[in-house]
């Protein structure tokens, strides 16, 4: 055996699925407390905010453990385009990852709101009030969200394929499921 | 490998269970997001109902969209320390930033024909922790609810006069506030007018006592009461006038009053006046030192959503603030975006 890894580190699978139900209930949130004027929009929004934060730190700390610990290699047989499509839309995750926190962020400092987390921890500001700011970070995180979403859906979409009909071991290098060595050789 | 048949139909099969549970996702998606439920209570459309038929106020408010800036302070005599731990109440001076302004859609409505006026007020603690609020002269709110209020605008905005019975004969705790509008007295000053907050908040001590509380500033002014015809006759803006040369000639002040809610009181309708003899507390005093026009004033930037409050200090079961916070947030947004419509002027200076 080479030292090339075969599935991802416990740690980084973790990682992947905390955030994945995170980022889905962010995304849900999100579109959800846009449109209602219940009484629930303001937990939502609390709720929205501290854990966009939190997100952004374990993204951080995702990044660093990815450049520490590598990633396992596509299967060899997967074409070229598959390949690159596959680096791609995860770069593009991790892309949205970053930035959606940063324009959330962005978007209430330059609307002159204290951005007020869980707990009453308070995020000082680092811009100024500005209009024509606000309304750009306000469309980039309004965008950028329902793009997210739709990236999200591919990356499922192309996860489930990878598990359930080219069945090759894609999926077992992420999977949550505590490792059953050996991957059935092919049927 | 499996025989090539067999494979097919297999894949074709998990081919469709990814179909469907992508398809599935995405209508999970666009329910939450209100798009395939038309009747649900949007921000979006407060808004509509807002909007005047000629148009919205581009660049401008959504609905008090007429006003004035102010800066001044905030004096606490130290009075309120007993009912919240919030900072404003330690005995002290903190600066505020406020705005007066007219309850109407239109930015350049004549002063005299409008009925509900207005206060917004921030007063930042010595560590930036803000408190934002904005309040009304009425004495109670015209609605118990959010979708009342919606029914009230869009009735409103009908032509049909049956509209309004109509809305009137369904939501008859309108009648409290229309008698109001009635009957109250006009002033010819903003100086003269009494803002409620109507909307109940739960103040928090340092014990964790929990009180449910309205709040009131009340002028120093001796309010003169004068008929809406003389006013008329006034200008359109005399109000922003009036404002600008008494405080240039004096700062005008208001005493905070709060009201403590006693057990069983209507705390989640601001329609319901509380009883008179409720124990009220003066924590303090508005100072209102300096008006500037909003256009360039500092006003202008800030939303002054209710619900941005400082510890000590939370919402409460009232379902007002809540809406509002959510409606204000869409009226910033599309204001921001539309500001070349609405230009500052300081801008072309270097
Ligand atoms: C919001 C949700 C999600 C995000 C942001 C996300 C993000 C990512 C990223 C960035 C990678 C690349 C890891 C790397 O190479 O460093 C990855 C890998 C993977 N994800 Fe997700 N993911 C999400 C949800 C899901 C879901 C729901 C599934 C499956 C049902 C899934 C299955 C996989 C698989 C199988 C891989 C491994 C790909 C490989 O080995 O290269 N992910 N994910
Ligand atoms: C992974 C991170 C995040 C995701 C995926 C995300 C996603 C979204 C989505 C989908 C919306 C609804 C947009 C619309 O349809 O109008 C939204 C709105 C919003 N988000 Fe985020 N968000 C993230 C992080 C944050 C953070 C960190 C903050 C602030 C601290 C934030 C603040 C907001 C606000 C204030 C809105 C309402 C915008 C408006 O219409 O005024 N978000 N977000
Ligand atoms: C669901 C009910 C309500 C809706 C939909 C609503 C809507 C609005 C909107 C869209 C704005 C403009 C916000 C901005 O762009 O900054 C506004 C401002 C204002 N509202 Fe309301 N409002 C409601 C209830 C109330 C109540 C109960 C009060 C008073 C107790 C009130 C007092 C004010 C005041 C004083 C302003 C002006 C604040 C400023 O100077 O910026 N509103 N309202």
């Amino acid at each position: 055996m080479t030292s090339v890894p075969h599935r991802f580190a416990p740690v980084q699978r973790l990682l992947h699925w905390l955030m994945a139900l995170c980022i889905i209930a962010m995304l849900f949130i999100g579109v959800g407390m846009v449109s209602t004027v219940m009484p629930e929009y303001l937990p939502l929004i609390l709720i929205h905010k501290t854990l966009g934060v939190a997100l952004l730190v374990l993204v951080l700390v995702r990044l660093a453990l990815r450049l520490h610990l590598g990633a396992p290699p596509l299967p060899v047989d997967l074409p070229p385009a598959i390949k690159l499509g596959a680096r791609l839309s995860h770069l593009l995750l991790y892309g949205l990852m970053i930035v959606m926190p940063l324009l959330g962020l962005g978007m209430l400092w330059a609307a002159a709101y204290p951005v007020v987390l869980f707990g009453g921890i308070e995020i000082p500001a680092l811009l100024p009030q500005s209009d024509r700011v606000h309304t750009l970070l306000w469309n980039a995180h309004v965008y950028l969200g329902l793009a997210f979403f739709a990236v999200v859906l591919l990356h499922l979409a192309a996860a489930l394929f990878h598990a359930l009909v080219r069945r090759d071991g894609v999926f077992a290098t992420i999977s949550p499921l505590p490792q059953r060595e050996r991957m059935k050789p092919t049927e | 490998m499996n025989q090539p048949g067999r494979l097919e139909r297999s894949s074709l099969g998990w081919l469709i269970l990814i179909a469907a549970v992508l398809g599935g996702s995405a209508a999970a998606f666009a329910y939450t997001a209100g798009w395939l439920t038309p009747g649900r209570l949007t921000p979006d459309r407060m808004i509509a109902a807002l909007t005047p038929p000629s148009g919205p106020p581009l660049g401008h408010r959504r609905n008090h969209a007429k006003g004035i800036c102010f800066t001044g302070m905030f004096e606490a005599n130290g009075n309120g320390v007993e009912l919240s731990r919030a900072k404003v109440f330690v005995q002290g001076s903190y600066p505020v930033l406020g705005r007066f302004n007219l309850g109407t859609a239109d930015p350049n409505a004549v002063d005299a024909t409008v009925r509900v006026r207005g206060m917004g007020l921030q007063i930042s603690a010595a560590d930036g922790e803000e408190w934002r609020m904005a309040m009304i002269n009425p004495p109670i709110f015209a609605v118990s609810t959010p979708e009342a209020f919606h029914d009230l605008l869009v009735a409103a905005g009908k032509k049909d006069p049956e509209a309004m019975k109509t809305f009137i004969a369904a939501n008859p705790e309108f009648a409290a506030f229309a008698a109001w509008s009635k009957a109250a007295p006009w002033t010819g000053s903003y100086a003269e007018e009494p803002y409620n907050s109507l909307n109940s908040f739960v103040f928090t001590n340092a014990k964790g006592e929990q009180r449910a509380v309205r709040w009131s500033l009340v002028p120093t002014a001796e309010p003169t009461s004068i008929a809406q015809a003389e006013l008329k006759k006034r200008g359109p803006d005399f109000l922003e006038r009036e404002i600008t040369d008494r405080v240039q000639s004096a700062p005008q002040r208001w005493t905070m009053v709060t009201t403590v809610a006693d057990p069983g009181d209507p705390i989640a309708d601001p329609s319901r006046a509380w009883p008179e003899n409720r124990r009220k507390v003066q924590v303090g005093t508005l100072v209102v030192q300096r008006i500037e026009p909003e256009r360039d004033g500092p006003c202008r930037d800030i939303n002054f959503d209710p619900t941005v409050l400082p510890q000590g200090i939370r919402v409460s079961d009232d379902p007002f603030p809540a809406a509002r916070s959510s409606v204000y947030r869409k009226s910033y947004d599309l204001r921001a975006a539309e500001a070349s419509d609405y230009p500052r002027t300081e801008v072309a200076k270097p």
